[in-house]
């Protein structure tokens, strides 16, 4: 379902990404390593859309997506380095108008999907007041209500204790069983115990 | 089911609004400005009522103008910074669409406050009773003007580290014109002229800015992400 082929990206006059291609099917998580540097969130960027790739092409079900971007937006959650939260809202809040403005959501929607994250107690806070890991059990609600086929994540378990850790295993483990695809980055080995799994290595000269 | 565009518009705002409320300092330090320079600049003329009424127009406007620019580095600013405005970008939603009703957020917090408190400068600059009206209808419409036309400029300097200084200059050329009409409009109204053309063309310039400036925001804005 996600095609990419042939991503060269330069940022300034660094050429990042090198003819970077790989495919992804319904089901399957891809698994970026590579060393600081190596280009992971750029990738993981230029996949969204939220970066332009020199060459190259990004296709979601078999049409470019910068064609159908639109669709494929709506299809797609990215959760990057940092909670894309806003700190004077409480974390339900933050929820509220981040998937509101996806599609029509529910209060028990919510409440669900926080309380699969484990961030239902702390969730009428202003997330200003979280901690680093708590924001991101936080955002990992987020991507549970878009309910989207394709997951983009850039280094989830960042700031996640074990139990989160392995929270995030789960959770993928859970949309690869719904037939969806996740594209993560990750520094430290996240073990799935279902699910296929395709490593890629960036940056291997 | 995926929300509709009137649903998103009312998110967008109400979201806007709640932030704004919870930390009022960033809604008053704009409107501060422009009640200082304005209750400031009679103090350094000579007390001539018709001496300070000449100057008023030139007076409200540019401080309105200097005003609206500092409430503009807060338009896109926050919202890029904690990741917010790339989520606004991946919605799958028009990202015109929802810039254009965070704008009209911007002015409902900013313009229209400034509109509104004008009469009080106004008054200590020798405005008569009777052109108040006129002097807020057209601080508010050239307010709404301004925020569109600065929304491409915030969107453009998203990108730069800080873009403070860049987003006023590329504000101020295409402001000009605001400020030559809206300043026209209040000075007909304080000399009892006729201060509908000048007016009507506040409106045209508004016109245009709603149907072009949020399109040029949205792509400024999705350059200003990379």
């Amino acid at each position: 379902m996600l095609n990419v082929t042939g991503l060269h990206l330069w940022r300034g006059d660094r050429h990042v990404l090198r003819g970077v291609s790989f495919e992804a099917r319904a089901g399957q998580c891809v698994l970026l390593t590579g060393r600081n540097g190596a280009g992971k969130t750029t990738l993981l960027r230029a996949v969204a859309g939220l970066l332009d790739p020199e060459e190259g092409q990004v296709a979601w079900r078999g049409a470019p997506a910068r064609k159908t971007r639109d669709v494929f937006h709506s299809e797609l959650a990215y959760l990057g380095h940092e909670p894309p939260l806003k700190g004077d809202l409480t974390g339900r809040e933050n929820l509220r108008f981040a998937t509101g403005i996806r599609r029509a959501v529910a209060a028990a929607d919510i409440d669900a999907a926080l309380t699969r994250t484990g961030a239902k107690e702390f969730s009428d806070r202003a997330v200003r007041t979280l901690s680093a890991g708590q924001k991101r059990r936080v955002a990992l609600a987020g991507v549970l209500l878009t309910g989207a086929p394709l997951w983009l994540l850039d280094e989830p378990t960042t700031n996640l204790d074990a139990d989160g850790q392995q929270l995030v295993a789960t959770l993928i483990e859970e949309q690869l069983a719904r037939s969806g695809i996740v594209v993560a980055a990750i520094h430290h080995a996240l073990t799935l115990k279902s699910g296929e799994t395709v490593n890629l290595e960036l940056g291997a000269a | 089911m995926k929300a509709g565009v009137l649903d998103v518009a009312r998110l967008v705002i109400a979201r806007d609004l709640r932030l704004a409320f919870r930390k009022p300092s960033q809604l008053l330090q704009p409107l501060m400005f422009f009640m200082i320079v304005a209750t400031l600049f009679p103090l350094t003329l000579t007390p001539e009522m018709s001496r300070l009424r000449d100057a008023a127009p030139g007076v409200l406007w540019v401080g309105a103008l200097l005003s609206s620019l500092l409430a503009l580095e807060f338009l896109f600013r926050e919202d890029a910074q904690d990741g917010t405005l790339e989520q606004f970008a991946l919605s799958g939603q028009s990202l015109t669409w929802m810039l254009f009703a965070k704008t009209c957020t911007h002015w409902l917090l900013s313009g229209l406050p400034l509109a509104l408190f004008a009469p009080i400068a106004a008054v200590g600059l020798g405005v008569p009773g009777e052109a108040m009206w006129s002097v807020v209808a057209s601080l508010a419409l050239g307010g709404f003007a301004l925020s569109l036309i600065g929304a491409i400029s915030a969107g453009l300097t998203l990108g730069a580290r800080r873009g403070g200084v860049l987003l006023s200059l590329l504000t101020l050329p295409l402001a000009v014109p605001i400020l030559v009409f809206g300043a026209d409009a209040t000075h007909q109204a304080i000399i009892g002229g006729d201060f509908g053309p000048p007016l009507r063309m506040l409106g045209a310039i508004a016109v245009l800015g709603v149907t072009l400036a949020p399109l040029a925001a949205a792509a400024a804005v999705r350059i200003g992400l990379e």
